[in-house]
């Protein structure tokens, strides 16, 4: 299997469904000529053409308005964010159309629309480049929000969100494009939205996480293997709606679990799989549940010894693990 | 003006509290910052607890001989604004964070379990307090259950514990009452069961006192034991001297017990160490030497008090033992004539034992034990071999309250006394 990065998954994904199906389309800022600020879009415009590949004004809520509207009228539409910290103009057209139309319709319209966008800081991008968005759509039934962590799952995952009837957030970790590689088949395969997924197995401790955190786990979990402790890493793929049976089965594996996100902590996704494992797993629990997360700070910041000291990085990681451990 | 919390500093790396000995500041008095303000002991050291800050005292908040624990507030003081140097500086920040759940937990949760663990527990009948844990804290983990599980080496859970009965005379009652800080353990109910054919004897009352007590002791006392070889030569001949005549006279025999107990009484005197008890946050040093002598009857064990017996004459103590024995042999011992012992003395030798550990008689300090008189080959001062009649006694302590020297010289006293007497010696 050939070794790729990140963000060359993401344009692969796309690459092969647009060749699939011609209703597939890409919308966004810098998306055509330029191939996307990071380069996700890049050959789509020269393969596909403009009217396929599309570059829109600098209006987040029109191209998600835009999108939605041609998603209802039977295209599959890709529209790009790009940066997550820049959907918030688009609220208002995700949440009260494109998460609402089929129950509003009563299933007579549906919205097929992906909306990739990039998040997550580390990358020196300050605050209107480094946000974690997904906790401000995770409790809008009729959206699911994808944050794969993996270049496999990235790309089995967006093709599988770009074939999804309803509309999918597919958030992808900026830092992740280039420093994440790994082994991608060429042909068509498709993961399922709303499975998690064992990253790694283990008795002595749970880590359940998304996205870049999940490496950032995977690389504490091997340090602690030198010490005998052996981590059970839970990659949640799905944000929203989450795989409650994986969660729930993880817990009981070992009875101790750490919950990890960049976001912000109150309020976040962990903040629900908290939730889920006090209302399912009591009886299982061997420690108090404890999260890991960005400090209750409005943003990421600029200086880089304050964006080390908000981003979670593995150290951070190793820590919280050792001291769940050793509980 | 601010107040601040002065608390018990940490004096060494495993000591977890401390006791205020002695106050050194009164409220009040003005002190400065790294000023002695208080002695503290504790079990590893004594020191001086310097004050952490320039001002007045307060309040002192510890009373004298208080045991606190380490980080408690042991006094208030007032401190003034500009001499506050926090104040000025940045905040520490160490000292803002709020402890995690999980270190608070970790603190105490020696008794706290998890519901995973009570979960796992209920399901295999497992006795918790049996385990050890290898979890912060000595917490019990999931993990230390299951592997329990799985090694097949579980304590199990008993159906109910047997219930305590106390039948303690009054006053141990209330000496043990007072050694308070060991908890009293539940007994766990034996799992010996009869076969058919086996007699079930019902523990009776008198039996059950016994045990309790012997139980009690022995959980509660850390028993340390040494033993000396007597000559006691003199003494036999002495005593066989005497023995026809004073039986006539007296009417009561002269046994060597009397001898032996004499000698105890007249060495407690000179070691009042000894003739001490435990009681929790201090030891009490007894000024009466009353002398508990254990009796056996056919089925139990009575031990009977000879009341200041260092003053009593070799006869008077004979006559005394005569007494007590025949009243215990007969059921007919008071309430008075077993209370208020303060060390015994065991005849072991009575039944043949030339060695025995004795259990101490809660809560004395300490039991001897006066083995068999046997004649044996001793090699004397000169490199002569000769044939001597010899004794071991035999000292059970409670290593709380004394230590071997002082119960080596205890011992090497009685043994002086012993070997002492001679032709000369007076019975009356």
């Amino acid at each position: 299997m050939p070794v790729v990065s990140y963000i060359n998954a993401i344009t692969m994904a796309m690459r092969e469904e647009m060749e699939r199906d011609s209703k597939v389309f890409v919308l966004g800022e810098d998306v055509g000529k330029k191939g996307g600020v990071f380069k996700a879009t890049q050959g789509l415009y020269d393969q596909f053409g403009e009217a396929r590949v599309i570059d829109t004004p600098l209006a987040e809520s029109a191209i998600a308005g835009v999108g939605i509207g041609a998603a209802m009228y039977g295209m599959r539409p890709i529209a790009e964010m790009q940066f997550a910290d820049f959907i918030m103009p688009a609220v208002n057209q995700i949440i009260s159309e494109a998460a609402r139309i089929r129950y509003r319709s009563n299933n007579d319209w549906n919205c097929p629309i992906v909306i990739r966008a990039p998040y997550g800081g580390g990358i020196h991008g300050a605050l209107y480049h480094s946000q974690s968005v997904e906790a401000v759509f995770a409790n809008q039934p009729g959206l699911k929000i994808v944050m794969p962590s993996t270049p496999y799952d990235a790309k089995g995952l967006l093709k599988a969100a770009i074939r999804d009837d309803d509309p999918v957030l597919f958030f992808e970790h900026k830092r992740a494009y280039r420093l994440i590689k790994g082994e991608v088949p060429d042909g068509d395969y498709v993961l399922p939205i709303g499975r998690a997924d064992v990253k790694r197995k283990g008795e002595d401790i749970t880590v359940i996480t998304y996205g870049l955190c999940v490496h950032f786990a995977l690389q504490a979990a091997e340090r602690l293997a030198k010490d005998g402790i052996e981590t059970e890493v839970l990659d949640l793929r799905t944000v929203y709606p989450l795989d409650k049976e994986a969660v729930c089965e993880a817990v009981k594996k070992t009875g101790k679990v750490l919950l990890i996100t960049e976001d912000n902590k109150e309020g976040s996704i962990m903040s629900e799989v908290s939730a889920i494992i006090a209302e399912h797993c009591l009886f299982d629990l061997d420690a108090p549940i404890k999260r890991l997360a960005g400090p209750d700070v409005p943003a990421m910041p600029y200086s880089p010894t304050m964006e080390k000291f908000f981003m979670v990085n593995p150290d951070k990681v190793e820590k919280a693990m050792r001291e769940l451990a050793e509980f | 003006m601010a107040i601040k919390q002065v608390t018990m500093p940490q004096l060494g790396e495993s000591v977890t509290e401390g006791t205020i000995s002695k106050w050194l500041v009164e409220a009040g008095a003005h002190v400065k910052k790294y000023e002695p303000i208080a002695e503290v002991m504790t079990d590893k050291v004594n020191a001086e607890v310097p004050s952490s800050f320039t001002g007045i005292m307060k309040e002192l908040i510890a009373q004298e001989g208080d045991t606190l624990g380490v980080g408690e507030v042991i006094c208030l003081m007032e401190v003034e604004e500009a001499d506050s140097e926090e104040r000025a500086g940045a905040p520490d920040i160490q000292e803002q964070t709020v402890p995690s759940e999980t270190e608070k937990a970790g603190k105490q949760s020696k008794i706290r379990y998890s519901p995973a663990v009570r979960k796992l527990a209920r399901e295999h009948n497992i006795d918790l307090t049996q385990m050890s844990g290898s979890g912060r804290g000595g917490r019990i983990t999931r993990k230390d259950v299951m592997e329990a599980i799985e090694s097949g080496g579980l304590p199990k859970k008993q159906a109910a514990p047997v219930q305590q009965m106390t039948v303690q005379p009054e006053e141990e009652a209330a000496a043990s009452a007072a050694s308070a800080p060991f908890p009293k353990r539940q007994q766990k109910k034996p799992s010996a069961s009869p076969a058919p054919g086996d007699e079930v004897i019902p523990v009776t009352g008198l039996r059950r006192t016994i045990a309790n007590n012997m139980v009690q002791s022995k959980q509660e006392i850390p028993h340390a034991w040494m033993m000396a070889e007597v000559d006691v030569t003199g003494l036999v001949a002495r005593r066989n001297a005497l023995k026809e005549e004073f039986k006539k006279k007296e009417g009561f025999p002269l046994t060597y017990f009397a001898f032996f107990v004499k000698a105890v009484a007249q060495a407690l005197k000179e070691y009042p160490q000894i003739n001490a008890m435990w009681a929790g946050d201090s030891i009490i040093q007894k000024k009466d030497i009353h002398l508990s002598i254990a009796v056996a009857a056919e089925e139990a064990l009575f031990v009977p008090v000879i009341k200041h017996a260092d003053e009593k004459s070799i006869k008077g103590i004979a006559r005394e033992i005569y007494d007590l024995a025949e009243k215990a042999r007969s059921g007919n011992l008071k309430a008075e004539d077993i209370q208020g012992g303060t060390f015994t003395v065991n005849n072991t030798g009575a039944f043949g034992s030339v060695q025995s550990m004795g259990i101490i008689n809660y809560p004395q300090a300490a039991i001897l034990q006066i083995e068999t008189i046997v004649k044996r080959p001793v090699v004397m001062a000169n490199g002569m071999i000769a044939v001597r009649d010899m004794v071991n006694v035999c000292l059970s302590m409670d290593h709380r309250v004394l230590d071997g020297l002082i119960c080596g010289r205890f011992l090497q006293r009685v043994k002086e006394i012993l070997e002492n007497i001679s032709e000369d010696t007076s019975v009356y």
